[in-house]
């Protein structure tokens, strides 16, 4: 582990906040093994697009050889920190952290990107740095969508005027009802076998809120009672990667509070890029007296739904999935967190499910955050590589376990016209756990409304 | 400097997306797997012959020095741009052209990675043997240009074993093409073989015709461990003395286990004092059986206090991955390390390893021993931190004496990773002054300017070597911008 001991956060090249990272820098033995798995490698066969190629070109900034110029930047800013390099890497450097350790830097002091893409970052910090901002922008866009102006809009060409006809189509179908956390339960079904905090995350809780309440109805139906403590906000993640290193912290320390409470077992998250935030909170805050040691006890607390259903070993499910499906693997949950297993397990459980390999299972969609807002042709050529590699499978379905994979896989389907249904895998669990006969009556048009067994207690 | 007409020039041959010259650009083809660094003036990425021999007739004309690379993942500095001038990224020629059964060949361009062929054939039930550790990563036209070895060379040979026709670009544009499907030739001077193994100074590969050979369906692998490294080695020679030919015979010595351990926790025994892997392969599952068995025994009969056989393809393919995972490992040791690649007769392994013993303990550095012991080629790793005062000077003192110490016990400097500027002060040393000589004869003929990889297999030195590691670049000195 590199440490961050004492070190201020506004440093630049050669300073401390590259600095600390040059322990990392000086694993890469530079043996190229991480060209192997590495997209932007992959799709270039470029070194400047590797990663022993960004840890060297960052080495020579941190030493003083190399100025932050614009092929710095864009070598640098075109990684997807999908985190496959430091999966594979066996010198152990950790990309991510040196990753945002340059965004850090290159935030503080290069030659930006243009205003677009500065305005749209600003605007996406500023609206997950508060989910009561988030929920009641998207509340709007809800009605954008529900008033027949998106259709207006799409119809008019007034999108492609405005330059966003790209962006729009990432903007999922909003629930109805947003889960707001607040201290709410599910009660488990039968003896409790154990009992965790959710955590909601600010798009998962908005954007997919059925699959939030999804993964608490299986959860709860595996014998765990769940609570979505109150106070917790989004996980930072876009924030750091964005170089926004002070904001991350901000809601780290937010979330380190939030669920301190409870004495629960876990804190379960379906979202893959968020659970592998989560999980750097230890380091994130390694160098803040005060919050070091709670950040590191709630890092260890982190699981991912799949990984703590797994573990827990999952009851049989009552009801069938009939279908053939395939598992994309979110970058965030393989190589981050290295959970590959348990959703495969999870999945191959389910009566009626058949479960087919996907080609290139663990390369990268394209998503990574808002890599397919800030690097469209890169992200568009990873998407197309995935759903070809989908389409090559013949099912019909792809399970996934991430928001960013879950957006980018439909909304390259639906560019390109593919059949193919994309779920995540919270939902598939829930219709095998739901679908028992006396169950599925009591949660029957339980998806709209507040479901039965969610009860607020209001804090 | 190049001039900017010899850049605009190279923006027409391949294109400007692939003329990489910016700052940070030419940090990222300045390195190999080595220390070494020394950025370039420029990399470009050329995707066919023709482009590549228009590159050649220019850098040719302006006398511009060439650099070839695939991967860059070399462990002799082989792809360093010593004289800066032009890297050639070949990595981007990436197609494999052909598989024919029926002429038992694969038709392949440089850029294509080792592990990716040997994928590929094995959908035709075919085989391309030669695995250098690195084969996830290493592209076969470097492999080809450094004679690339592994474990299955013991029974399967090289990557020169391999090798039946290539497409060379000469250092002025000529294309010249060496050999060819057929299997056999007689035709004149063996050509093909010139260029495996001379690491870019007389020409770049652009295609080259591979022999493949059946897929043998069965393998069986299995770890012996020793309480004595005497006992490993004895084992090695009596399995090959038995009339049995493993697939590989692999040794690691305790500083190596030791370090393996203490920084990925594998499950190396760390009491023992040599670990070995065998391997057995063929068509019969019983036969292959029989023969993993009977080297078992052999090994136990020599000391070994435990063998262990492979129960399935997931505990094989463990077994190999430990194997490969440990030169990475040892740079978790130190930031830096200096792999060596010497061969000796079999019978001197143990005294080879005596000798590495002694010096690691003379120079205060620690040497992990690993290799090949089936063929004698052994893997002593420096391990160092450069940014230590004097730290590099012991490294040239190990290093040197290590050198030295194989050319005494009957060997050589490198069985598979090739000369490249790491090893060139010893090659007169190593291979006896006149075939240098007719070393460079042959390269000056093919290379009269010099600008194919300089500074590159040949003696830079007449008189003493002190300080020849130190001579070596690294990023020091480097102007930024």
């Amino acid at each position: 582990m590199s440490s961050e001991a004492g070190s201020p956060q506004d440093a630049g090249v050669g300073g401390s906040l590259l600095g600390a990272e040059y322990e990392n820098m000086l694993r890469c033995i530079r043996c190229g093994l991480c060209l192997s798995v590495c997209p932007t490698y992959q799709l270039t066969l470029l070194e400047e697009e590797s990663p022993r190629g960004r840890i060297a070109m960052a080495r020579a900034a941190t030493e003083g050889y190399l100025p932050l110029t614009p092929d710095f930047v864009r070598h640098e800013e075109s990684c997807l920190l999908c985190e496959a390099c430091t999966a594979i890497c066996p010198a152990g450097v950790r990309m991510e952290e040196l990753g945002v350790a340059v965004r850090a830097t290159l935030a503080a002091q290069a030659p930006r990107r243009g205003w677009r893409a500065r305005l749209a970052q600003r605007l996406g910090f500023w609206l997950l740095g508060d989910v009561g901002r988030l929920r009641r922008l998207l509340t709007l866009l809800r009605l954008y969508q529900r008033s027949g102006l998106q259709a207006l809009a799409r119809r008019s060409g007034i999108l492609r005027v405005l330059g966003l006809a790209d962006t729009e189509v990432y903007l999922p179908r909003l629930e109805a009802a947003f889960l707001v956390p607040q201290g709410q339960t599910w009660e488990p079904h039968g003896p409790a076998r154990g009992r965790v905090a959710l955590f909601a995350g600010c798009v998962m809780s908005t954007a997919f809120a059925e699959t939030d309440r999804a993964t608490a109805r299986v959860l709860a139906a595996n014998g765990v009672r769940v609570e979505a403590p109150a106070g917790q906000g989004c996980c930072g993640a876009l924030h750091a990667h964005g170089g926004d290193r002070a904001a991350a912290r901000a809601l780290a320390r937010q979330n380190v509070a939030a669920f301190e409470a409870g004495g629960h077992d876990a804190v379960v998250v379906n979202a893959a890029g968020c659970g592998a935030m989560l999980k750097e909170y230890g380091h994130l805050l390694a160098d803040d007296p005060a919050w070091a040691e709670r950040a590191a006890a709630f890092a260890g607390r982190v699981r991912d739904f799949t990984e703590y259903l797994a573990a827990l070993g999952p009851a049989p499910a009552p009801g069938r999935v009939a279908a053939t499906v395939t598992y994309q693997d979110p970058c965030h949950l393989a190589h981050a967190q290295r959970v590959r297993r348990q959703p495969r397990a999870l999945l191959g459980q389910v009566p009626g499910l058949r479960l087919v390999e996907l080609a290139e299972s663990d390369l990268c969609c394209g998503s990574a955050g808002v890599y397919n807002l800030t690097h469209p042709d890169t992200a568009a050529q990873l998407q197309a590589r995935k759903l070809d590699n989908v389409a090559a499978t013949g099912a019909p379905v792809v399970v996934t376990a991430n928001p960013g994979c879950l957006l980018q896989l439909q909304a390259g389907a639906a560019r390109r016209g593919q059949r193919v249904q994309v779920r995540h895998i919270a939902d598939v669990l829930d219709e095998a756990y739901r679908a028992a006969p006396e169950q599925a009556a009591r949660d029957d048009g339980a998806g709209a409304a507040v479901p039965a067994e969610e009860t607020a207690h209001a804090r | 400097m190049l001039a900017d007409a010899v850049r605009a020039e190279l923006q027409t041959i391949v294109g400007a997306g692939y003329v990489h010259g910016g700052p940070a650009q030419r940090i990222a083809y300045s390195y190999d797997g080595t220390f070494q660094q020394q950025p370039p003036d420029l990399a470009v990425s050329p995707r066919t012959t023709d482009e590549v021999s228009r590159i050649l007739a220019l850098a040719h004309a302006h006398g511009i020095p060439v650099v070839p690379r695939g991967a860059s993942s070399g462990l002799a500095g082989g792809t360093i741009p010593l004289a800066g001038g032009i890297v050639l990224n070949l990595a981007r020629m990436n197609r494999i052209l052909e598989v024919s059964p029926a002429d038992g060949v694969a038709v392949v361009e440089p850029g294509v990675i080792t592990a990716r062929l040997q994928a590929e054939v094995e959908r035709y039930g075919l085989f391309y043997p030669p695995d250098p550790a690195s084969l996830s990563q290493s592209s076969l036209g470097g492999n080809v240009s450094t004679n690339a070895g592994g474990p299955r060379c013991l029974k399967y040979g090289a990557t020169k074993d391999y090798v039946r026709g290539l497409t060379v670009v000469l250092a002025d544009g000529r294309v010249l093409r060496p050999g060819g499907r057929v299997l056999k030739q007689s035709t004149g001077y063996q050509l093909t073989q010139l260029f495996v193994g001379s690491e870019g100074t007389l020409g770049v590969v652009t295609e080259i015709i591979l022999r493949l050979v059946p897929l043998p369906r069965e393998r069986s692998t299995a770890q012996a461990i020793f309480p004595a490294l005497e006992q490993a080695v004895e084992a090695v020679t009596a399995i090959l003395t038995a009339g049995l030919l493993p697939t590989a015979l692999e040794v690691m010595d305790a500083t190596t286990i030791g370090l393996v351990e203490d920084h990925m926790a594998i499950g190396l025994p760390r009491a023992a004092d040599a670990v070995l892997i065998l391997e057995a392969d063929g068509n019969d599952a019983a036969a292959v059986q029989a023969e993993i068995e009977r080297m078992g025994a052999i090994a136990r009969e020599c000391g070994a206090s435990d063998v262990r056989v492979a129960a399935d393809a997931a505990a094989r393919a463990a077994l190999w991955e430990a194997r490969r995972a440990i030169s990475p490992a040892l740079g978790r040791a130190r930031p830096n390390k200096l792999g060596e690649d010497i061969v000796v007769p079999r019978s001197q392994i143990v005294a080879m390893v005596r000798r590495v013993r002694a010096i690691s303990a003379e120079v205060g550095l620690p040497i992990p021993v690993f290799g090949h012991a089936g063929d004698g080629n052994l893997h002593p790793n420096i391990l160092f931190d450069r940014r230590l005062p004097g730290e590099l000077e012991r490294v040239e003192r190990a290093a040197t004496a290590i050198f030295r110490a194989a050319i005494e016990l009957g060997g050589t400097l490198s069985g598979e990773h090739g000369v490249g500027s790491l090893k060139r002060e010893f090659m007169n040393d190593s291979l006896g002054e006149e075939a240098v000589w007719a070393m460079r004869a042959i390269k000056d003929a093919l290379d009269p300017k010099g600008i194919l990889n300089p500074g590159k297999l040949f003696p830079t030195r007449a008189g003493s070597l002190d300080g020849w590691l130190a001579a070596l670049p690294t990023l020091e000195g480097v102007t930024p911008g």
